[in-house]
């Protein structure tokens, strides 16, 4: 057990907790009186009218402090707390959490195994496995993703048909499975003040938003040499990289100009955890059926 | 000019005074916050967000409300029980004044954003220093007044007035140690979960010296003083008032249950919490049985019934402590608002009930007068105060109860019955029922303060000569 330094903080921690307990002892022994003959007031007066009786401990008192230090002794016998003391049934938090994990592993496990092996395409059409998957999400992704799985402000929406790094369902299970990391670097010194303005007016005619156009025609060759190679010459994005497409009015962070340059300026770092070790490959398969299951027909 | 010694009601006065007015402030803030989880729509600015005003009202009402309460009742407690005026007068004045200026500090700083992240003890560094020299000067008023103290024996209320005042300053001195890295920012001096077990050392000691050490001496005074008995059993405070000055100071852990924190210091968190029933209910017996012969008091002075009100909160909040510190329990109860129930049961019903009633009992009499203004008004305080706790503890039982079995049900395949956000939304109806019961303590309050005016208006300051000690115990 580490959690002592060294022997001496042992021992320190068992003496502690000993004299805490023995003085509890001691202070009832000490006052376990019979009932006196007559309750008569102190000989001590304060204050005018301040005085005390001379009552014994209440019976049923006493007993319940008894109760709860012989419930203490016995508790520091079969758990750990005296010192490094292990504890007759040698249980520990730990072990406690390991034999629920595994118990729950063994009565649970073949409940989402039987779909590890089938289609994610079959698994979505499975009502059963979507109501599971739809539980799952509930629990694990709607803190980012929302209850009804359509995003929030640098939280993609599942429900529409746009991917930054795939749609398709095996694509879907990988990003579940080993998360991804999103990086737009910051622009903001390599372009300037105006030229980011100018890229970020290109960047809003390529989806037909509103534009200054003389400024998105300047930006439109500044958009060549700096922001093609990930978001193509077309801005259709790239799949490959993470990179959005811009052509489709589909937006992570917002559209407005404001908000264009200032992704542009500073750049965006976005993660999506990895759930492989967390949640194991069978429980992801059920998931990444149902996100698919989410945007499917549209 | 009278020519005998008096005692120093001044400060006293000074104190009860801003009890009433922080309480007022302290517990709108509470209502404030508590509405903005009915309507999250009300957090309006940054400075009146709900994360920035919900430590504010903590703050407010333990230590601006509770503290007043506890310096003004503990100095005339003191004076009158030594039979002697206070030590280093001018020292307790300094008290006064620092105390409050430490208070509008926490009001400015705490919306502003700057904390330190330790919960009931979020005040940053500059802050904690004048917190610490206030509390030392304290203790030299407090104790400099029991050495020169006219009896040989020290009266009981005394003793856990004592533990409270050297307790506080240890546990805020060491879990507030931090490195400063300016003059609104600072880093606690340990680290990971040596600085959660510091932490919970302290937050669950502020709740036994502060919350109850504290507040049972104010119950040992205007107890048998309103009563007008004796004290039902020395033997009994004796014991009861060792056991729990040596056994809370394990209680912490029970805090961080289920954490990162060792099983054995969990263990011993939850043991010693259990040992602690027997001696939290001997002060909750000493109080009631003092009663004993004089029960029908009960029906006709409601300074009585706030006093036996606030024994019984007392006596509930500290069965169903221990219950939620053992591990099983915890692990239902633990991040529900269950633990917000129980923290207001000891608060409110408690704390609050145990303040007003001794506020009540000392206004007149440092104003020179019987009686306040209105017994009738104390009476619809008491009402009032008592439906408002009802409502906030019933609801946040059933509200906890329900959030911690909603987490942990599950469905056949062993998923989450409920996401986290259905538990959100079935508490709406129960925070609303708890929002109600705020404000009709809050309203309590406003009833008090305007009694106390009528009381004081016009009533000139009243400094009671000093006593003579009982010729045979001087």
């Amino acid at each position: 057990m580490a959690d002592f330094v060294s022997g001496f903080w042992n021992v320190y921690v068992m003496g502690l907790v000993a004299l805490s307990l023995l003085f509890c002892v001691f202070i009832l022994i000490a006052n376990m009186t019979k009932r006196p003959e007559k309750v008569e007031v102190q000989d001590h007066l304060w204050d005018e009218t301040l005085q005390e009786y001379n009552n014994p401990l209440p019976r049923w008192w006493l007993y319940l402090f008894w109760i709860t230090i012989f419930f203490s002794v016995a508790y520091l016998a079969i758990f750990p707390g005296f010192g490094n003391k292990q504890g007759i049934f040698g249980w520990s938090s730990i072990g406690q959490y390991e034999g629920e994990v595994a118990r729950a592993d063994e009565r649970y496990g073949p409940i989402f195994n039987q779909y590890l092996e089938k289609d994610l395409l079959a698994v979505a059409a499975d009502p059963e496995a979507n109501a599971m998957g739809q539980r799952m999400f509930l629990t694990y992704c709607a803190q980012c993703h929302g209850s009804a799985a359509t995003g929030a402000k640098g939280f993609p929406n599942l429900t529409d048909a746009e991917w930054n790094w795939g749609g398709e369902p095996d694509t879907i299970k990988t990003t579940i499975l080993g998360g991804r990391m999103g990086v737009m670097p910051p622009f903001g010194p390599a372009l300037g003040g105006e030229g980011v303005k100018d890229v970020a007016n290109y960047v809003r005619s390529l989806s037909g938003l509103a534009h200054d156009s003389l400024r998105a025609q300047r930006g439109k060759d500044l958009f060549l040499q700096q922001c093609a190679v990930c978001h193509q010459a077309d801005g259709t994005g790239n799949q490959a990289l993470g990179s959005p497409n811009l052509t489709n009015n589909s937006w992570l962070y917002g559209s407005s100009e404001a908000t264009i340059i200032e992704t542009i300026t500073n750049g965006r770092q976005n993660q999506m955890p990895a759930f492989a070790d967390f949640l194991g490959e069978a429980k992801v398969h059920i998931l990444a059926a149902y996100v698919t299951s989410l945007s499917k027909g549209q | 000019m009278q020519s005998q010694a008096t005692y120093n009601y001044k400060v006293v006065r000074q104190f009860a005074i801003m009890t009433v007015v922080w309480g007022i402030v302290g517990m709108l803030v509470g209502v404030i916050v508590a509405a903005q989880l009915v309507w999250p729509e009300l957090s309006v600015h940054e400075w009146l967000s709900y994360g920035r005003l919900r430590p504010l009202h903590t703050n407010a009402v333990i230590f601006a409300f509770g503290g007043c309460a506890l310096f003004a009742t503990s100095y005339y407690i003191v004076q009158r029980t030594c039979h002697t005026p206070l030590f280093a007068p001018w020292l307790a004045s300094f008290t006064f004044w620092g105390w409050q200026l430490i208070i509008v500090l926490a009001a400015v700083t705490l919306p502003l954003g700057f904390t330190s992240g330790k919960e009931y003890a979020e005040l940053e560094w500059p802050v904690d220093l004048l917190i610490a020299v206030v509390w030392v000067a304290y203790a030299v008023v407090f104790f400099g007044t029991i050495v020169k103290r006219k009896v040989s024996h020290i009266y009981v209320a005394n003793w856990f007035l004592g533990a409270f005042i050297i307790t506080v300053a240890l546990l805020h001195i060491v879990n507030s140690a931090a490195i400063p890295v300016s003059l609104t920012k600072s880093y606690s001096a340990y680290a990971g979960v040596q600085d959660a077990m510091v932490q919970w050392w302290y937050g669950h000691n502020a709740v036994g010296f502060f919350l109850t050490a504290g507040f049972l001496g104010m119950m040992y005074y205007f107890v048998p003083k309103q009563a007008d008995r004796p004290v039902y059993s020395y033997r009994l405070s004796v014991v009861h008032f060792w056991a729990l000055i040596f056994t809370y100071m394990w209680a912490g852990p029970h805090h961080l249950h289920y954490t990162a924190l060792p099983d054995w210091t969990q263990s011993l968190g939850m043991l010693f919490s259990l040992i602690l029933l027997a001696p939290s209910w001997g002060g909750m017996i000493n109080g009631i049985m003092t009663l004993s012969g004089a029960w029908h008091k009960l029906r006709t002075d409601p300074i009585l019934k706030f006093l036996i009100t606030s024994l019984s909160f007392y006596g509930m909040s500290t069965f169903e402590g221990p219950m939620m510190s053992v591990k099983t329990v915890n692990a239902l109860s633990h991040y529900t608002d269950w633990t917000v129930g129980h923290v207001h049961s000891g608060a409110l019903g408690w704390v609050a009930m145990v303040s007003i009633g001794s506020i009540y009992f000392l206004l007149p009499r440092l104003y020179g007068k019987a009686e306040m203004y209105s017994v009738k008004l104390i009476n619809t305080h008491f009402w009032i105060a008592t439906i408002g706790i009802v409502l906030y503890i019933a609801s946040m039982w059933i509200a906890g109860v329900m959030q911690g079995l909603m987490w942990r049900a599950t469905n056949p395949d062993g998923t989450l019955t409920y996401s986290f956000v259905e538990s959100v939304k079935a508490s709406y109806p129960f925070w609303t029922i708890r929002l109600v019961g705020g404000a009709l303590f809050l309203t309590g309050m406003l009833i008090m303060f305007y009694n106390m005016v009528k009381t004081i208006a016009g009533q000139k300051a009243y400094d009671a000569p000093v006593v003579a000690p009982a010729a045979a115990h001087a």
